[in-house]
Protein backbone atom coordinates (compact mmCIF):
# COMPACT_ATOMS: atom_id res chain seq x y z
CA UNK A 1 0.00 0.00 0.00
CA UNK A 2 1.27 3.12 -0.78
CA UNK A 3 2.01 6.05 2.02
CA UNK A 4 -0.98 7.61 3.90
CA UNK A 5 -0.92 10.97 5.28
CA UNK A 6 -2.71 11.65 8.46
CA UNK A 7 -3.56 15.26 7.73
CA UNK A 8 -4.38 15.92 11.42
CA UNK A 9 -1.24 15.24 12.45
CA UNK A 10 1.03 16.61 9.79
CA UNK A 11 3.03 19.70 10.29
CA UNK A 12 3.20 20.52 6.27
CA UNK A 13 6.87 20.91 6.98
CA UNK A 14 8.38 19.17 3.68
CA UNK A 15 10.68 16.84 5.32
CA UNK A 16 9.24 13.80 3.47
CA UNK A 17 9.54 15.17 0.15
CA UNK A 18 13.01 15.65 0.20
CA UNK A 19 13.54 12.16 1.49
CA UNK A 20 11.32 10.52 -1.44
CA UNK A 21 13.45 8.70 -4.36
CA UNK A 22 10.23 8.70 -6.22
CA UNK A 23 8.98 12.31 -6.70
CA UNK A 24 5.71 11.13 -5.10
CA UNK A 25 5.11 13.76 -2.37
CA UNK A 26 3.88 16.92 -3.04
CA UNK A 27 3.67 19.75 -0.22
CA UNK A 28 1.22 22.06 -1.57
CA UNK A 29 1.21 24.14 1.76
CA UNK A 30 -1.58 23.24 3.66
CA UNK A 31 -2.35 19.69 2.10
CA UNK A 32 0.40 16.77 1.79
CA UNK A 33 -0.42 15.27 -1.86
CA UNK A 34 0.56 11.88 -2.05
CA UNK A 35 0.92 10.15 -5.71
CA UNK A 36 -0.28 6.60 -5.38
CA UNK A 37 1.44 5.56 -8.55
CA UNK A 38 4.62 6.81 -7.99
CA UNK A 39 5.20 5.92 -4.38
CA UNK A 40 7.39 3.41 -4.32
CA UNK A 41 6.50 1.85 -0.77
CA UNK A 42 10.10 2.29 0.40
CA UNK A 43 8.94 3.73 4.14
CA UNK A 44 11.31 6.80 3.66
CA UNK A 45 8.93 9.44 4.41
CA UNK A 46 7.65 7.64 7.44
CA UNK A 47 10.64 7.41 9.23
CA UNK A 48 12.06 10.71 8.64
CA UNK A 49 8.73 12.10 9.59
CA UNK A 50 9.44 14.13 13.21
CA UNK A 51 5.60 13.72 13.96
CA UNK A 52 4.69 10.00 12.48
CA UNK A 53 2.24 11.87 10.36
CA UNK A 54 3.03 9.66 7.34
CA UNK A 55 2.69 5.77 6.97
CA UNK A 56 3.54 3.03 4.50
CA UNK A 57 1.18 0.15 5.35
CA UNK A 58 2.22 -3.20 4.12
CA UNK A 59 0.18 -5.74 2.69
CA UNK B 1 -3.33 40.40 -8.42
CA UNK B 2 -1.53 40.50 -12.04
CA UNK B 3 1.70 39.84 -12.65
CA UNK B 4 4.07 40.43 -15.78
CA UNK B 5 4.86 37.41 -17.59
CA UNK B 6 8.72 38.09 -18.64
CA UNK B 7 11.36 37.95 -16.09
CA UNK B 8 15.56 38.69 -15.83
CA UNK B 9 15.06 36.06 -12.79
CA UNK B 10 12.40 34.01 -10.81
CA UNK B 11 13.13 32.93 -7.69
CA UNK B 12 11.32 30.05 -5.97
CA UNK B 13 10.99 30.73 -2.07
CA UNK B 14 10.35 33.44 -0.14
CA UNK B 15 13.18 31.79 2.72
CA UNK B 16 16.76 33.77 3.95
CA UNK B 17 18.15 32.15 0.36
CA UNK B 18 15.23 33.86 -1.43
CA UNK B 19 14.58 37.02 0.33
CA UNK B 20 18.96 37.78 -0.02
CA UNK B 21 19.03 36.44 -3.76
CA UNK B 22 16.17 38.88 -4.40
CA UNK B 23 17.76 41.78 -3.53
CA UNK B 24 21.27 40.92 -4.43
CA UNK B 25 19.86 40.56 -8.17
CA UNK B 26 17.42 43.58 -7.87
CA UNK B 27 20.21 45.61 -6.17
CA UNK B 28 22.04 44.84 -9.49
CA UNK B 29 19.53 45.98 -11.62
CA UNK B 30 17.58 42.88 -12.40
CA UNK B 31 13.89 42.41 -12.79
CA UNK B 32 13.57 39.78 -10.27
CA UNK B 33 9.93 37.48 -8.89
CA UNK B 34 9.73 35.71 -5.77
CA UNK B 35 7.39 33.07 -5.60
CA UNK B 36 6.20 31.46 -2.52
CA UNK B 37 4.05 29.07 -1.66
CA UNK B 38 2.58 30.82 1.45
CA UNK B 39 0.11 33.29 2.34
CA UNK B 40 2.68 35.19 4.29
CA UNK B 41 6.36 35.36 4.69
CA UNK B 42 8.27 34.10 7.80
CA UNK B 43 5.70 31.73 9.47
CA UNK B 44 5.54 29.06 10.41
CA UNK B 45 9.15 28.61 11.23
CA UNK B 46 11.35 25.67 11.03
CA UNK B 47 13.96 26.46 12.95
CA UNK B 48 16.02 27.09 16.27
CA UNK B 49 16.59 30.79 15.06
CA UNK B 50 20.22 30.58 16.46
CA UNK B 51 22.67 32.58 13.95
CA UNK B 52 26.11 33.64 14.64
CA UNK B 53 27.84 36.83 14.13
CA UNK B 54 30.32 35.74 11.81
CA UNK B 55 26.70 35.48 9.12
CA UNK B 56 25.42 38.30 10.07
CA UNK B 57 28.35 39.86 8.88
CA UNK B 58 28.82 38.16 5.92
CA UNK B 59 24.69 38.93 5.14
CA UNK B 60 25.66 42.59 6.03
CA UNK B 61 22.64 42.74 8.70
CA UNK B 62 22.08 45.15 11.01
CA UNK B 63 20.99 43.80 14.23
CA UNK B 64 17.05 45.35 14.75
CA UNK B 65 15.67 45.24 18.03
CA UNK B 66 12.35 43.61 16.50
CA UNK B 67 14.64 40.65 15.60
CA UNK B 68 18.08 40.29 16.99
CA UNK B 69 15.85 38.94 20.69
CA UNK B 70 18.51 37.78 22.46
CA UNK B 71 21.86 38.27 22.42
CA UNK B 72 24.32 35.28 23.31
CA UNK B 73 27.68 34.68 24.42
CA UNK B 74 28.10 31.24 24.97
CA UNK B 75 26.91 27.67 25.45
CA UNK B 76 25.89 25.29 28.00
CA UNK B 77 26.77 21.52 26.93
CA UNK B 78 25.18 18.92 29.02
CA UNK B 79 26.95 15.57 28.84
CA UNK B 80 24.62 12.34 29.18
CA UNK B 81 26.06 12.24 32.40
CA UNK B 82 24.43 15.76 33.30
CA UNK B 83 27.30 17.30 34.02
CA UNK B 84 27.32 20.62 32.80
CA UNK B 85 30.37 22.23 30.08
CA UNK B 86 30.10 26.07 29.97
CA UNK B 87 31.89 27.64 26.96
CA UNK B 88 32.59 31.31 27.13
CA UNK B 89 32.45 32.08 23.57
CA UNK B 90 31.85 35.90 23.43
CA UNK B 91 35.58 36.65 25.04
CA UNK B 92 36.54 35.00 21.39
CA UNK B 93 34.22 37.30 19.68
CA UNK B 94 31.74 34.01 18.79
CA UNK B 95 28.59 35.79 19.67
CA UNK B 96 25.60 35.32 17.71
CA UNK B 97 21.34 36.21 18.44
CA UNK B 98 18.40 34.02 18.84
CA UNK B 99 16.22 36.03 16.09
CA UNK B 100 12.69 36.03 15.57
CA UNK B 101 12.68 34.52 12.47
CA UNK B 102 9.51 35.47 10.88
CA UNK B 103 10.02 39.30 11.51
CA UNK B 104 13.34 39.24 10.24
CA UNK B 105 12.20 37.19 7.01
CA UNK B 106 9.46 39.87 6.29
CA UNK B 107 12.25 42.83 7.20
CA UNK B 108 14.68 41.17 4.59
CA UNK B 109 11.82 41.10 1.58
CA UNK B 110 10.95 44.18 2.39
CA UNK B 111 14.54 45.46 1.29
CA UNK B 112 14.18 43.35 -1.66
CA UNK B 113 10.92 45.44 -2.33
CA UNK B 114 12.78 48.52 -2.21
CA UNK B 115 15.42 47.42 -4.13
CA UNK B 116 12.49 46.29 -6.57
CA UNK B 117 12.23 42.82 -6.54
CA UNK B 118 8.39 41.81 -6.96
CA UNK B 119 6.55 39.11 -4.76
CA UNK B 120 3.90 36.48 -5.71
CA UNK B 121 2.57 34.44 -2.50
CA UNK B 122 0.33 31.72 -2.10
CA UNK B 123 1.52 30.21 -5.46
CA UNK B 124 2.64 26.97 -6.29
CA UNK B 125 5.87 25.90 -8.32
CA UNK B 126 4.24 22.68 -9.74
CA UNK B 127 6.98 22.66 -12.36
CA UNK B 128 9.10 23.91 -15.16
CA UNK B 129 8.86 25.76 -18.48
CA UNK B 130 11.65 23.16 -20.26
CA UNK B 131 13.22 23.53 -23.82
CA UNK B 132 15.16 20.64 -24.12
CA UNK B 133 17.35 20.41 -20.94
CA UNK B 134 17.19 24.20 -20.72
CA UNK B 135 14.80 25.95 -18.17
CA UNK B 136 12.84 28.70 -19.47
CA UNK B 137 10.04 29.17 -16.62
CA UNK B 138 8.18 28.00 -14.18
CA UNK B 139 4.78 27.01 -14.19
CA UNK B 140 2.56 28.24 -10.89
CA UNK B 141 -0.79 27.13 -9.29
CA UNK B 142 -2.50 30.17 -8.00
CA UNK B 143 -5.72 31.15 -7.71
CA UNK B 144 -7.31 28.04 -8.68
CA UNK B 145 -5.03 28.63 -12.28
CA UNK B 146 -2.64 27.26 -13.92
CA UNK B 147 -0.31 29.82 -14.81
CA UNK B 148 3.57 30.14 -16.61
CA UNK B 149 5.96 32.79 -16.15
CA UNK B 150 9.32 32.94 -18.06
CA UNK B 151 12.72 33.69 -17.00
CA UNK B 152 16.28 33.94 -18.56
CA UNK B 153 17.17 32.27 -15.02
CA UNK B 154 15.28 30.22 -12.25
CA UNK B 155 16.83 30.45 -9.10
CA UNK B 156 15.59 27.58 -6.60
CA UNK B 157 15.45 28.75 -3.13
CA UNK B 158 12.87 25.91 -2.17
CA UNK B 159 14.46 24.94 1.10
CA UNK B 160 14.79 21.40 2.06
CA UNK B 161 11.74 19.98 0.14
CA UNK B 162 14.38 20.86 -2.71
CA UNK B 163 11.89 19.57 -5.79
CA UNK B 164 12.37 22.73 -8.43
CA UNK B 165 15.69 21.03 -9.12
CA UNK B 166 14.58 17.72 -9.46
CA UNK B 167 11.82 18.90 -11.60
CA UNK B 168 14.77 20.39 -13.74
CA UNK B 169 16.47 16.87 -13.31
CA UNK B 170 19.03 17.44 -10.61
CA UNK B 171 19.50 15.24 -8.17
CA UNK B 172 18.46 16.66 -4.74
CA UNK B 173 16.98 13.68 -3.01
CA UNK B 174 18.61 12.89 0.31
CA UNK B 175 19.28 9.26 1.74
CA UNK B 176 17.57 9.37 5.01
CA UNK B 177 20.73 8.76 7.00
CA UNK B 178 21.98 12.35 5.77
CA UNK B 179 19.51 14.08 7.52
CA UNK B 180 18.41 15.12 10.69
CA UNK B 181 14.41 15.09 11.81
CA UNK B 182 13.25 18.08 14.12
CA UNK B 183 10.65 18.96 16.12
CA UNK B 184 10.47 22.30 18.38
CA UNK B 185 8.13 23.79 20.59
CA UNK B 186 8.57 27.80 21.53
CA UNK B 187 7.56 27.93 25.26
CA UNK B 188 7.05 30.45 27.64
CA UNK B 189 7.56 30.90 31.56
CA UNK B 190 10.11 28.39 31.13
CA UNK B 191 13.11 28.86 33.66
CA UNK B 192 16.68 29.88 32.19
CA UNK B 193 19.74 29.85 34.06
CA UNK B 194 21.40 32.75 32.11
CA UNK B 195 19.47 33.90 28.90
CA UNK B 196 23.12 34.68 27.27
CA UNK B 197 23.83 30.96 27.10
CA UNK B 198 22.00 28.27 24.96
CA UNK B 199 21.72 25.06 25.92
CA UNK B 200 22.62 21.55 24.36
CA UNK B 201 22.04 18.31 25.77
CA UNK B 202 23.66 14.95 24.49
CA UNK B 203 22.81 11.38 25.01
CA UNK B 204 21.45 8.06 23.63
CA UNK B 205 18.82 8.64 25.43
CA UNK B 206 18.10 12.55 24.99
CA UNK B 207 18.32 12.13 21.05
CA UNK B 208 19.52 9.25 19.50
CA UNK B 209 22.28 10.52 16.87
CA UNK B 210 21.51 14.49 17.97
CA UNK B 211 21.00 17.01 20.85
CA UNK B 212 17.83 18.60 22.37
CA UNK B 213 18.52 22.54 22.50
CA UNK B 214 17.26 25.30 24.68
CA UNK B 215 17.55 28.55 22.61
CA UNK B 216 16.74 31.62 24.99
CA UNK B 217 14.41 34.22 23.19
CA UNK B 218 14.43 36.55 26.40
CA UNK B 219 14.70 36.06 30.23
CA UNK B 220 11.85 32.98 29.89
CA UNK B 221 10.90 32.59 26.43
CA UNK B 222 12.82 29.92 24.67
CA UNK B 223 12.77 27.68 21.60
CA UNK B 224 13.07 23.80 23.00
CA UNK B 225 13.77 21.45 20.37
CA UNK B 226 15.20 18.16 19.30
CA UNK B 227 17.16 17.06 15.93
CA UNK B 228 17.53 13.09 15.90
CA UNK B 229 19.11 10.64 12.91
CA UNK B 230 16.80 10.80 10.41
CA UNK B 231 16.43 7.00 9.96
CA UNK B 232 15.99 6.42 13.90
CA UNK B 233 13.11 4.46 14.60
CA UNK B 234 11.59 6.43 17.22
CA UNK B 235 9.96 10.16 15.75
CA UNK B 236 11.47 13.19 16.80
CA UNK B 237 8.13 14.83 18.82
CA UNK B 238 8.15 11.54 20.76
CA UNK B 239 11.92 11.99 22.37
CA UNK B 240 11.27 15.94 22.79
CA UNK B 241 8.51 14.85 25.09
CA UNK B 242 9.77 12.52 26.63
CA UNK B 243 12.90 14.78 27.80
CA UNK B 244 10.37 17.36 28.49
CA UNK B 245 8.50 14.92 30.88
CA UNK B 246 11.78 13.83 32.05
CA UNK B 247 12.69 17.67 33.22
CA UNK B 248 9.46 18.01 34.77
CA UNK B 249 10.06 20.25 37.40
CA UNK B 250 11.64 22.59 34.79
CA UNK B 251 8.33 23.18 32.46
CA UNK B 252 5.94 22.40 34.74
CA UNK B 253 4.82 26.45 34.42
CA UNK B 254 5.78 26.46 31.08
CA UNK B 255 4.13 26.42 27.86
CA UNK B 256 4.16 25.79 24.38
CA UNK B 257 3.55 28.97 22.12
CA UNK B 258 4.60 27.65 19.04
CA UNK B 259 4.73 24.16 17.59
CA UNK B 260 7.83 23.71 14.87
CA UNK B 261 8.88 20.74 12.48
CA UNK B 262 10.97 20.10 9.93
CA UNK B 263 14.19 18.02 8.57
CA UNK B 264 17.47 19.24 8.37
CA UNK B 265 19.95 18.33 5.86
CA UNK B 266 23.45 17.17 7.79
CA UNK B 267 25.21 16.26 4.39
CA UNK B 268 27.64 17.33 1.44
CA UNK B 269 26.14 19.84 -0.81
CA UNK B 270 24.16 18.44 -3.90
CA UNK B 271 26.41 17.12 -6.31
CA UNK B 272 25.85 19.99 -9.43
CA UNK B 273 24.10 23.61 -7.57
CA UNK B 274 23.37 24.15 -11.35
CA UNK B 275 21.89 23.16 -14.57
CA UNK B 276 20.96 25.35 -17.80
CA UNK B 277 18.86 28.10 -16.81
CA UNK B 278 18.94 26.90 -13.07
CA UNK B 279 20.64 27.55 -10.08
CA UNK B 280 20.16 25.87 -6.42
CA UNK B 281 20.61 28.16 -3.19
CA UNK B 282 20.16 27.04 0.54
CA UNK B 283 18.81 24.00 1.53
CA UNK B 284 17.47 23.26 -2.00
CA UNK B 285 21.50 22.77 -2.32
CA UNK B 286 22.16 20.98 1.32
CA UNK B 287 23.88 23.85 2.30
CA UNK B 288 23.85 23.24 6.03
CA UNK B 289 26.71 23.17 8.43
CA UNK B 290 26.33 19.12 9.24
CA UNK B 291 27.61 19.41 12.88
CA UNK B 292 25.02 21.65 13.86
CA UNK B 293 22.30 21.96 11.52
CA UNK B 294 22.40 25.65 11.04
CA UNK B 295 21.51 27.12 7.25
CA UNK B 296 20.44 30.24 7.45
CA UNK B 297 23.95 31.97 7.65
CA UNK B 298 24.94 29.88 4.20
CA UNK B 299 21.73 30.16 2.88
CA UNK B 300 22.55 34.31 2.59
CA UNK B 301 26.34 33.92 1.61
CA UNK B 302 25.45 31.10 -1.17
CA UNK B 303 22.37 33.53 -2.41
CA UNK B 304 24.81 36.91 -2.85
CA UNK B 305 26.88 34.21 -5.03
CA UNK B 306 24.65 33.25 -7.14
CA UNK B 307 23.40 36.91 -7.78
CA UNK B 308 26.79 37.77 -8.46
CA UNK B 309 27.31 34.96 -11.12
CA UNK B 310 23.34 34.91 -12.45
CA UNK B 311 23.39 38.52 -13.02
CA UNK B 312 26.76 38.42 -15.12
CA UNK B 313 25.63 35.47 -16.82
CA UNK B 314 21.89 37.41 -17.80
CA UNK B 315 23.54 40.41 -19.13
CA UNK B 316 26.20 38.58 -21.37
CA UNK B 317 23.31 37.06 -22.77
CA UNK B 318 24.40 33.11 -21.88
CA UNK B 319 22.76 31.10 -18.59
CA UNK B 320 23.46 27.39 -20.10
CA UNK B 321 25.28 25.79 -17.02
CA UNK B 322 28.51 26.03 -18.21
CA UNK B 323 28.56 29.33 -17.29
CA UNK B 324 26.60 29.27 -14.16
CA UNK B 325 28.82 26.76 -13.12
CA UNK B 326 31.19 29.53 -11.74
CA UNK B 327 28.76 29.60 -8.71
CA UNK B 328 29.39 26.39 -7.63
CA UNK B 329 33.46 26.76 -8.56
CA UNK B 330 33.14 29.83 -6.09
CA UNK B 331 31.00 28.06 -3.08
CA UNK B 332 33.65 24.95 -3.21
CA UNK B 333 36.56 27.53 -3.03
CA UNK B 334 35.41 29.60 -0.11
CA UNK B 335 32.79 27.14 1.75
CA UNK B 336 33.89 23.78 0.25
CA UNK B 337 36.46 22.68 2.42
CA UNK B 338 35.09 23.96 5.42
CA UNK B 339 32.13 22.21 5.14
CA UNK B 340 33.87 19.00 3.94
CA UNK B 341 36.12 19.07 7.48
CA UNK B 342 32.61 19.52 9.40
CA UNK B 343 31.20 16.61 7.75
CA UNK B 344 34.09 14.67 8.90
CA UNK B 345 34.01 15.96 12.69
CA UNK B 346 30.16 14.76 12.53
CA UNK B 347 31.22 11.58 11.45
CA UNK B 348 33.43 11.21 14.04
CA UNK B 349 30.89 12.35 17.10
CA UNK B 350 28.26 10.66 15.53
CA UNK B 351 30.12 7.63 16.27
CA UNK B 352 30.99 8.55 20.22
CA UNK B 353 28.83 6.82 22.53
CA UNK B 354 27.40 8.10 26.35
CA UNK B 355 30.64 7.31 28.36
CA UNK B 356 32.89 8.77 25.58
CA UNK B 357 30.55 11.53 25.75
CA UNK B 358 30.95 12.13 29.31
CA UNK B 359 34.55 11.75 29.30
CA UNK B 360 34.76 14.56 26.75
CA UNK B 361 33.10 16.89 29.45
CA UNK B 362 35.32 15.85 32.22
CA UNK B 363 38.33 16.40 29.85
CA UNK B 364 36.96 19.72 29.93
CA UNK B 365 36.25 20.15 33.36
CA UNK B 366 39.32 19.00 34.41
CA UNK B 367 40.91 21.28 31.89
CA UNK B 368 43.13 18.97 29.40
CA UNK B 369 40.85 20.10 26.64
CA UNK B 370 39.99 23.56 26.12
CA UNK B 371 36.15 24.46 25.89
CA UNK B 372 36.72 26.71 22.86
CA UNK B 373 38.03 23.17 21.07
CA UNK B 374 34.38 22.33 20.67
CA UNK B 375 33.30 25.74 19.53
CA UNK B 376 36.44 24.91 17.05
CA UNK B 377 34.76 21.27 15.91
CA UNK B 378 31.52 23.29 14.84
CA UNK B 379 33.98 24.80 12.29
CA UNK B 380 35.95 21.71 11.37
CA UNK B 381 38.81 22.44 13.31
CA UNK B 382 40.15 20.56 16.41
CA UNK B 383 39.61 17.27 15.55
CA UNK B 384 42.88 16.07 15.97
CA UNK B 385 43.23 17.46 19.58
CA UNK B 386 40.34 16.04 20.50
CA UNK B 387 41.02 12.83 19.51
CA UNK B 388 44.37 12.44 21.21
CA UNK B 389 43.25 13.39 24.14
CA UNK B 390 40.13 10.99 24.16
CA UNK B 391 42.50 8.28 23.24
CA UNK B 392 44.85 9.11 26.02
CA UNK B 393 41.65 8.79 28.38
CA UNK B 394 39.93 6.09 26.86
CA UNK B 395 42.14 3.01 24.69
CA UNK B 396 39.54 1.73 23.85
CA UNK B 397 39.00 4.00 21.60
CA UNK B 398 41.82 3.87 19.77
CA UNK B 399 40.95 1.80 16.71
CA UNK B 400 38.03 4.03 15.03
CA UNK B 401 39.19 7.05 16.44
CA UNK B 402 42.97 6.74 14.95
CA UNK B 403 41.28 6.10 11.21
CA UNK B 404 39.58 9.30 11.69
CA UNK B 405 42.86 10.51 12.11
CA UNK B 406 43.57 9.57 8.30
CA UNK B 407 40.55 10.39 6.79
C1 LIG C 1 13.87 22.13 13.53
C2 LIG C 1 14.89 22.96 12.80
C3 LIG C 1 15.75 23.82 13.51
C4 LIG C 1 16.68 24.62 12.82
N1 LIG C 1 17.45 25.50 13.54
C5 LIG C 1 18.29 26.33 12.89
C6 LIG C 1 19.01 27.33 13.59
O1 LIG C 1 18.89 27.49 14.82
N2 LIG C 1 19.85 28.15 12.88
C7 LIG C 1 19.98 28.05 11.52
O2 LIG C 1 20.74 28.82 10.92
N3 LIG C 1 19.30 27.12 10.83
C8 LIG C 1 18.45 26.27 11.47
N4 LIG C 1 17.73 25.34 10.75
C9 LIG C 1 17.93 25.26 9.31
C10 LIG C 1 17.27 26.43 8.61
O3 LIG C 1 15.91 26.50 8.97
C11 LIG C 1 17.41 26.31 7.09
O4 LIG C 1 18.75 26.02 6.77
C12 LIG C 1 16.98 27.58 6.36
O5 LIG C 1 15.61 27.79 6.51
C13 LIG C 1 17.32 27.51 4.89
O6 LIG C 1 16.81 28.62 4.22
P1 LIG C 1 16.30 28.52 2.72
O7 LIG C 1 15.97 29.91 2.31
O8 LIG C 1 17.26 27.73 1.93
O9 LIG C 1 14.98 27.63 2.78
P2 LIG C 1 13.59 27.84 3.56
O10 LIG C 1 13.74 28.76 4.69
O11 LIG C 1 13.06 26.49 3.83
O12 LIG C 1 12.65 28.56 2.48
C14 LIG C 1 12.08 27.88 1.41
C15 LIG C 1 10.85 28.62 0.95
O13 LIG C 1 10.43 28.09 -0.30
C16 LIG C 1 9.03 27.95 -0.32
N5 LIG C 1 8.73 26.87 -1.28
C17 LIG C 1 9.17 25.59 -1.26
N6 LIG C 1 8.72 24.90 -2.33
C18 LIG C 1 7.97 25.75 -3.05
C19 LIG C 1 7.23 25.62 -4.27
N7 LIG C 1 7.20 24.48 -4.95
N8 LIG C 1 6.55 26.70 -4.72
C20 LIG C 1 6.58 27.87 -4.03
N9 LIG C 1 7.27 28.05 -2.88
C21 LIG C 1 7.96 27.00 -2.40
C22 LIG C 1 8.67 27.62 1.11
O14 LIG C 1 7.33 27.98 1.40
C23 LIG C 1 9.67 28.47 1.90
O15 LIG C 1 9.15 29.74 2.21
C24 LIG C 1 16.78 24.52 11.42
C25 LIG C 1 15.93 23.66 10.70
C26 LIG C 1 14.98 22.90 11.38
C27 LIG C 1 14.06 22.02 10.58
S1 LIG D 1 7.45 14.98 7.23
FE1 LIG D 1 5.56 14.43 8.34
S2 LIG D 1 4.85 16.38 9.18
FE2 LIG D 1 6.34 16.90 7.58
S3 LIG D 1 5.07 17.17 5.71
FE3 LIG D 1 5.75 15.02 5.74
S4 LIG D 1 4.07 13.91 6.76
FE4 LIG D 1 3.77 16.07 7.21
S1 LIG E 1 7.05 5.39 0.82
FE1 LIG E 1 8.89 6.10 -0.28
S2 LIG E 1 8.16 6.41 -2.39
FE2 LIG E 1 6.31 6.29 -1.11
S3 LIG E 1 5.86 8.43 -0.60
FE3 LIG E 1 7.13 7.60 1.07
S4 LIG E 1 9.22 8.16 0.53
FE4 LIG E 1 7.99 8.38 -1.35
Amino acid sequence: MPAKVNENTCMHCGGCTSVCPAQALELQETVLVVDTDKCIECGNCQKVCPVGAIKVVKG
Amino acid sequence: MNYEKEWDVIIVGAGPAGNMAAQEFAKRGMKALVIDRKQQIGPPKRCGEGLSIRWVKIGKLKPNPRWALQEITGATLVAPNGEKVYIDTGSTGQTGYIIERSQWEKMEAEKAIRSGAKYMLKALVTGLVMEGKAVKGVKVSREGKEEEYYAKLVVACDGVDSMVGRYAGLRTAMPLGECDSGYQYEMANVPIENPNYMELYFGTNVAPRGYVWVFPKGKDVANVGIGISGDSAETAKDCLDAWIEANHERFKDASITEINAGVIPVTKPVGEFVGDGIMLVGDAARMVNPIHGGGMGSALEAAQMAAEVGTAAIKKGDTSKKELMAYQKMWQEKRGGEFKKILHVRHFVEKLNDEQFNIVADLVKKGELKPEMLVDLGHGKGLAELIKALVKASPSITKFALSFLKG
